[in-house]
């Protein structure tokens, strides 16, 4: 099998060479036993390859599976099936003592941050410096980068009480970063945080990954996580990943069903409800077609409907747009209603010039 | 009150906070790690053994089932073997501290139960051993808890003291069955028993005062 390509370094600019990725999952299984004596399938021949130095966000609704994926990577959880390999090693053989010592190079952060309550921030960062055996003047020298790095030094002695939840996980992620880890694991480190918060710690989570040069993982159920800071994103529904790859791929050209849903989620994406509520799928004479527009990159900018209006005489109806960044990237969507009679006349328009549209149906 | 009332009443309190002071340490020498056993041994847990488990759990419940005075007269050549003799406030510390032993170890594992599993789950991703988990994040974590607890069992153990006064154990229980009940004399007994409430007033807020202190869950003013 030839070794996936992966970035080396952080932009994806910069020399594209095949490397073998940081942590590589495959055809991972796992099944636990259910209540009723029924196997319960969490996950089901799972491949996903994370490149050394990137960020790659899996998205998923509660219960699709993501928890369980995640937790395999550093082994709280053993594959049913399967291989799960970390830096070369496959976390799910190797014996309790070399795992324990695996996971140093492997932080996690959490959704409730997981701080001791009665520890403060600098002794909570020290603990896996600790539990590793560094002597003292070490952990006090590592944890005063750490904490300045994280830009909490002037907090080094509050206890988690007293800290704000955005607060609470940059001590979290100072913490996962204590041992120097090569990969950053993140459970849904920013759910119980608000939208300007959130911000913050993806701004900060790609600057580590930046500067660090550290490879993350994250899962999420927020497009917006993974919109601001992944790079590429596998989608998982139903334990098994039902579309992956390049952010701004996957996004602007949505293949499946969920990452659909997960898109209209996203303001500018769901229709009026005005429009919503009067869409029917069979075109009645008369009515008007309901069509998304996808600019993607050069195209964001084109005064596309000026020259349909121009060229071909069809004035189109606009309905909703937006225009959105993904992973850095422009993408605009624009919803439109045309006459139904000149539906196929558009959409090859429209094609012609490399923008994706989609019929989303009739209004009357 | 007369002198000598006033004598046997502090060398009674004396024999008391002995006999309590000493089977409070030796139990909660052995009951800390049986609870922290029992709370970390089920099913999936940092050191499973759901068998040993289930036996612990179903002997301490044994324990704890038994009447005190019934204990008591059932140890006593066990209690012999121990301390050399069954009678006196030596002897009364052997059963004061098997019956003390098992109520500290559930107040522990109660107090561990406490502690939030995802501070389990993080210091097993950062590599703890699980001995690690127990000394650096179930103790120190639990810590409110178990100070709550064991001043529970103070107070308890000031009320089992004054039991072992029937086999001769000394103490303010004694003191008052003998003078107060026994030989009639109400002051007595009134002295005892505001003796005791005193006491158990102390530990209480002893107790209330140092747990709030290590709490850090809660924000001080």
């Amino acid at each position: 099998m030839n070794a996936p390509l992966g970035y080396i370094g952080d932009k994806p600019s910069q020399r594209l060479i095949p490397v073998e990725p940081i942590v590589r999952l495959e055809k991972v299984s796992k099944t636990f036993p259910g209540r009723d004596g029924q196997p319960v399938t969490a996950l089901r021949e799972i491949d996903l390859a994370v490149p050394q130095g990137s960020i790659l966000g899996v998205i998923g609704r509660s219960g699709a599976g993501k928890s369980t994926l995640i937790r395999l990577v550093n082994g709280l959880e053993k594959p049913s099936s399967g291989k799960v390999i970390v830096d070369g090693a496959d976390i799910a053989a190797l014996p309790e003592a070399a795992l324990r010592h695996a996971r140093r190079s492997i932080g996690m952060i959490f959704q409730h941050f997981n701080l001791l309550s009665s520890r403060t921030a600098a002794q909570n960062i020290a603990l896996p410096l600790e539990v590793a055996g560094y002597d003292k003047a070490e952990i006090r020298a590592r944890v005063e980068e750490l904490l300045a790095l994280v830009g909490l030094s002037d907090k080094r002695n509050r206890y988690p009480s007293e800290l704000s939840g955005g607060q609470k996980q940059r001590v979290g992620i100072a913490r996962a970063l204590a041992t120097k880890p090569k990969v950053l694991l993140s459970d849904e480190a920013t759910s119980a945080l608000d939208p300007e918060t959130t911000r913050s710690i993806l701004d900060l989570l790609a600057r580590i990954n930046d500067e660090l040069g550290l490879t993350i993982l994250l899962i999420t159920h927020e497009m917006a996580v993974i919109r601001n800071i992944a790079r590429e994103v596998a989608v998982i529904e139903g334990g098994r990943i039902v579309e992956q790859g390049d952010v701004f791929e996957v996004f602007t050209r949505p293949q499946h069903e969920v990452t659909r849903s997960f898109l209209a989620d996203e303001s500018g994406r769901a229709l009026p409800p005005y429009v919503q509520s009067r869409l029917t799928p069979e075109a009645t004479p008369g009515s008007q077609a309901v069509i998304r527009i996808g600019f993607r990159g050069p195209h964001a900018t084109d005064p596309v409907l000026a020259r349909l209006a121009r060229d071909l005489a069809i004035e189109a109806n606009i309905l909703s747009g937006s225009v959105d960044e993904i992973a850095g990237r422009p993408f605009g969507t624009l919803v439109v209603g045309v006459p139904e009679a000149s539906v196929s006349t558009t959409l090859d328009f429209l094609n012609k010039h490399g923008l994706d549209t989609e019929v989303l149906g009739y209004v009357a | 009150m007369s002198p000598e009332m006033i004598n046997l009443i502090a060398a009674s309190t004396g024999e008391t906070l002995y006999m309590v002071a000493v089977s409070a340490l030796i139990a909660t020498l052995f009951g800390l790690p049986l609870g922290v056993f029992l709370a970390t041994s089920g099913k999936g847990e940092l050191f499973a053994a759901p068998w040993v488990n289930r036996v612990l759990g179903v002997v301490v419940n044994a324990t704890r089932s038994t009447p005190f005075i019934i204990l008591v007269v059932a140890i006593i050549p066990f209690t012999r073997l121990i301390a050399g003799t069954s009678i006196g406030t030596n002897a009364a510390i052997v059963p004061l501290t098997i019956a003390a032993t098992p109520f500290i170890a559930r107040l522990i594992e109660g107090a561990i139960r406490e502690v939030d599993q995802g501070l389990i789950e993080a210091a097993r991703a950062f590599g703890a051993t699980p001995l690690q988990i127990v000394l650096k994040v179930l103790i120190p974590e639990a810590l409110p808890g178990i100070v709550l607890g064991l001043t529970l069992a103070i107070v308890s153990l000031l009320g089992f003291s004054a039991m072992v006064g029937a086999v001769g154990g000394g103490g303010l229980g004694d003191l008052g069955i003998r003078y107060g009940y026994q030989r009639f004399m109400p002051e007595m007994m009134l002295a005892v028993v505001v003796v005791l409430i005193v006491l158990v007033q102390a530990v209480q807020s002893i107790g209330d005062r140092l747990a709030r202190r290590l709490n850090k869950r809660i924000r001080h003013a």
